[in-house]
């Protein structure tokens, strides 16, 4: 029952760590801008999500069958009741992060087109704060669920 | 929090752009210098940047690599009366290119204020996911 609540928590944390990743991502870009056969990176978002939602339902269902994890792994338990943390890996590491391919190449091999990572990252700075919208909306639904009032 | 490398990166990014201008700065302070005693004339520099990784592989900082001088040939100038002036009553002035430098002035100040952008919206989104759940 908690665990439903919690569940669309974990997916807007992943999309919000997803974001930050990405925002760091293109500010390397925009601060390579200048830097001769520097080739611009990103990923694609919703398939870096798909993966990372995949990848922790098979942790959460790998968890709750093996009887011990391991201790470092995360919390270890004797008894199939305890309570014991998932291992997972960092949401971050589903991102591939590809190289960019660019239009219109320049003579120092140098790909980054300042433009479009500029509005990549101011895009992707508003989709960041829309996550954090959402999240702060779903602490205050659960609140109020909670205080009944 | 990943979000925090995005300060080394843009912090590195400002001051290698900022080391950049010093360098315009120079040149263009010396565009008129004549040659020393030596005979040489002041050769205009530029900096080469460099991608340096920063521990993880999607956050990439720059650094200065190594500073060039310009090997274009020096302005000489017919005047013997200059005090400078050589056997055949040509000065040497520096290989500075005004027009140039200036491109590279302003190139800089548009990749610099690039990062500070780049900083500023990663502190406000800081701020706001400090302010979570509230």
């Amino acid at each position: 029952m908690f665990n439903r609540w919690t569940e669309r928590m974990d997916l807007l944390g992943q999309a919000l760590q997803l974001r930050a990743y990405r925002q760091q991502v293109i500010a390397s870009n925009i601060a390579n801008a200048d830097t001769p056969g520097y080739v611009a990176r990103d990923f694609d978002f919703r398939t870096a999500l798909l993966q990372a939602q995949a990848r922790e339902r098979g942790a959460v269902l790998a968890s709750a069958s093996a009887a011990v994890p391991s201790a470092s792994h995360g919390l270890a338990g004797s008894d199939p009741r305890h309570l014991r943390t998932a291992l997972r890996a960092g949401v971050t590491d589903s991102a591939r992060v590809a190289y960019t391919i660019r239009a219109q190449p320049s003579l120092d091999q140098n790909t980054v087109d300042l433009d479009q990572q500029r509005a990549n990252f101011v895009d992707n700075a508003v989709q960041y704060e829309t996550t954090l919208r959402f999240i702060n909306g779903h602490v205050k639904t659960m609140l109020a669920a909670i205080q009944g009032q | 929090m990943s979000m925090f490398r995005i300060f080394d990166v843009s912090g590195s990014a400002i001051s290698a752009q900022a080391q950049r201008l010093n360098t315009v700065a120079s040149n263009l302070a010396n565009a008129d210098a004549v040659a020393g005693p030596d005979g040489q004339a002041y050769k205009a520099r530029q900096v080469v940047f460099q991608t340096v990784p920063m521990g993880e592989p999607a956050s990439a900082g720059v650094k200065v690599r190594t500073i060039v001088e310009s090997d274009a040939p020096n302005r000489r100038v017919f005047n013997p009366h200059h005090p400078s002036a050589d056997a055949q009553g040509y000065v040497t002035y520096s290989n500075v290119n005004p027009v140039e430098e200036m491109v590279h002035m302003i190139a800089t100040a548009r990749s610099y204020q690039n990062n500070v952008e780049v900083m500023n919206t990663a502190k406000t989104l800081l701020l706001k996911t400090l302010q979570m759940g509230q």
